[in-house]
């Protein structure tokens, strides 16, 4: 069974009297445990497609179903809920919360479900931390560590809450290219490891190499699949 | 709940200066309220006692009509025995009274010898008079109280009387007083005491035993035609006076109407107008803390929600829901407003006992060199602090509310 699946998805946004259409019917299939890049140029729909997923946004026709769920039809709450229980983020900017220490801002998404007891809560992160090399650093706030590091804890805090389905965008845009394939090999590995599904946009082409299957969206329509697991394309 | 208390306090603490400048301008509100209510409470309890305690009583009975009639001292008025003997059983059986005094109230003219003025009296039974009126005996200016206040053939002058008439003490005077047929009688007293004159009604008028007054006004039986009445705790004032008119309600006059009138010393005291004017100074000061609190909360709860856009949008995206959003913005502000009142409580607390252990002087009217030492009223701290705490939560609201409602999406694309 797929873990998302797209029909027709359509998104217009309207900025002002100009309509945008940002998707043009997209249909797609991702199956669970899967490491899969979106590639475009900029104001392809990447990212709108992401947050489509995401469910921080709503399409403006088509279905969407991810684990199992029509989350167009989610409200505000229930959207939340559902995002808190089965998704996690991973943000360009890191976006992780500056008053709170590396530990946690890994353990804020697990309060905000109400997950497990404290000691499970410290024990989860702990965990975390050490699978992305973060264990010496729990006690730092946001400011104290380098760029990297911070994208390192955005992956444990969208690791936090046991997620099926991990949306990046752009995650590496703001790394150097050393740190960025650090962080690439990191969620791959945590992929392997979880069985977590790593749904990324870049248009890095190198960064893309490390994709197994890759869509390439262009002007809001997909234009290319490649299957990289079997070889096939 | 913890952890929404923990990120509301770490986010206060990130905006440290912010967070001083607001809870100061609330300590401040809240000083001058506590202090402010204290003092003006202090002032109230006071000027009330002084009045209640020196000549009014806190309640008064007369018969029906008297208080209306009450500058001509009407003698026709009087209590007869069997009012006297009803009043004073019903008095004597009620929980809430701790003493009563019955008077004789009259007008007559005031003699050296030399000159003649007229002169307010009151007939007064001294051992009742003391427990009604205890700061009676405090009121001697010349002469001393000492266990009887004034004997038989004895008077107390009011202050002004006796310079204005030249008496001293142990003078010979002589009161010439008319009674209810008419006629007019004399007699000769010798000056007590000189007594200190005080604010409101019969404060300065002078004083002979209740048996004087009685023969000089050749009332042969027992009559009195006023009752001050002094309670065991002022709190029960409207409570005693209902239970009393209760008491008397059986009691009509020929008309059918109720043979007596009740008063507190709030009817009778100019004094409660000016406790009103104070409580309604307080009610001011109080909307100026409100007003304070809640400009200077909300304020500071739309800059938290204005700087932090991208903040909320991520927490909103990651699974945070609306109401756990909103949350952490009202105990944001509800911490701001405890922070706030518990440090105005308490500088309010420690400029009370300052002014104990250095009361304010001042005058009012003819009364000079009156303390004044504020007390601490725990009911009135607490209501500020509720009132600034809900206020604080409520200035709170919208800026929460629209954190709650904002789309993780375009929160995140804020710059």
């Amino acid at each position: 069974m797929s873990l998302i699946e797209a029909r027709d998805l359509k998104k217009t946004y309207h900025a002002g009297d100009v309509e945008v259409q940002a998707l043009k019917g997209l249909s797609f299939e991702i199956e669970p445990a899967s490491f899969v890049s979106f590639v475009g140029p900029s104001g392809s729909g990447k990212t709108t497609l992401l947050n489509l997923v995401g469910c921080l946004d709503k399409p403006t026709s088509g279905s969407l179903h991810v684990a199992g769920t029509e989350v167009a039809s989610l409200g505000r709450a229930d959207g939340a809920t559902f995002r808190g229980n089965n998704i996690g983020f991973v943000f360009q900017d890191f976006n992780l919360i500056p008053v709170l220490t590396v530990a946690e801002n890994v353990e804020y998404p697990l309060m905000m479900i109400d997950c497990c007891s404290g000691r499970e809560r410290r024990e989860r992160v702990a965990g975390l931390l050490e699978a992305v090399g973060m264990s010496d650093q729990a006690k730092k706030f946001p400011g104290q560590i380098s760029g990297g590091q911070k994208q390192r804890v955005a992956v444990a805090r969208a690791l936090a809450g046991n997620p099926r389905l991990v949306l990046a965008d752009e995650p590496t845009a703001n790394l150097d290219h050393e740190t960025a394939f650090m962080v690439i090999d990191l969620m791959k590995s945590l992929k392997e490891k979880r069985e977590t599904t790593f749904l990324f946009s870049t248009h890095d082409p190198k960064i893309v190499e490390e994709a197994e299957i890759v869509y390439t969206i262009e002007d809001g329509l997909l234009k290319g699949f490649e299957d990289r697991r079997n070889g096939n394309g | 709940m913890v952890n929404i208390i923990k990120i509301a306090l770490r986010n206060l603490l990130r905006y440290k200066r912010r967070t001083l400048l607001t809870s100061m301008l609330i300590t401040v509100g809240v000083l001058a309220v506590i202090l402010f209510s204290s003092i003006t409470g202090a002032f109230k309890s006071l000027m009330i006692g002084q009045i209640t305690d020196s000549m009014l009583g806190h309640l008064q009975v007369h018969k029906r009509g008297y208080v209306a009639s009450i500058d001509n001292l009407p003698l026709h008025l009087n209590l007869g025995p069997k009012d006297v003997e009803k009043i004073e059983k019903v008095l004597g059986s009620l929980d809430g009274v701790e003493a009563f005094s019955p008077r004789i109230k009259f007008g007559g003219m005031f003699s050296n010898f030399e000159e003649t003025t007229n002169v307010r009296l009151n007939g007064i039974d001294p051992a009742k008079e003391v427990l009604a009126a205890p700061l009676l005996s405090g009121r001697f200016l010349k002469g001393q109280a000492g266990d009887t206040l004034v004997a038989h053939g004895e008077i107390l002058v009011p202050e002004l009387l006796a310079k204005g008439m030249k008496v001293k003490l142990g003078d010979t005077v002589v009161i010439v007083a008319t009674n209810s047929d008419g006629s007019v009688n004399a007699a000769t007293f010798t000056v007590r005491g000189v007594l200190d004159a005080i604010t409101g009604p019969g404060g300065r008028d002078g004083y002979i035993h209740i048996d004087d007054a009685a023969a000089l006004l050749r009332i042969t039986k027992k009559e009195a035609n006023e009752y001050a009445i002094r309670l065991k705790n002022t709190d029960t004032l409207d409570e005693t006076t209902a239970a009393l008119a209760a008491a008397l309600s059986g009691e009509l006059n020929k008309k059918g109407m109720p043979k007596y009138e009740i008063h507190t010393w709030k009817k009778l005291s100019p004094f409660s107008n000016i406790a009103k004017m104070i409580d309604v100074m307080t009610f001011f000061i109080r909307l100026m803390l409100i007003s304070i609190v809640l400009v200077s909360v909300m304020n500071v709860m739309i800059m938290a929600v204005f700087e932090r856009v991208k903040e909320i949008g991520t927490i909103a995206a990651i699974g945070t829901r609306p109401g756990k959003i909103l949350s952490l913005f009202l105990v944001e502000g509800l911490s701001l407003g405890i922070l706030g009142s518990l440090t105005g409580t308490l500088v309010s607390l420690a400029a009370i006992v300052m002014l104990k252990i250095n009361p304010i002087s001042y005058d009012f009217g003819r009364q000079k060199g009156l303390l004044l030492s504020p007390s601490v009223d725990m009911g009135e701290i607490i209501v500020v602090f509720l009132l600034v705490v809900l206020i604080s939560v409520l200035a709170s609201l919208q800026p929460a509310w629209k954190a709650s409602r904002m789309e993780p999406v375009e929160a995140m694309r804020h710059v």
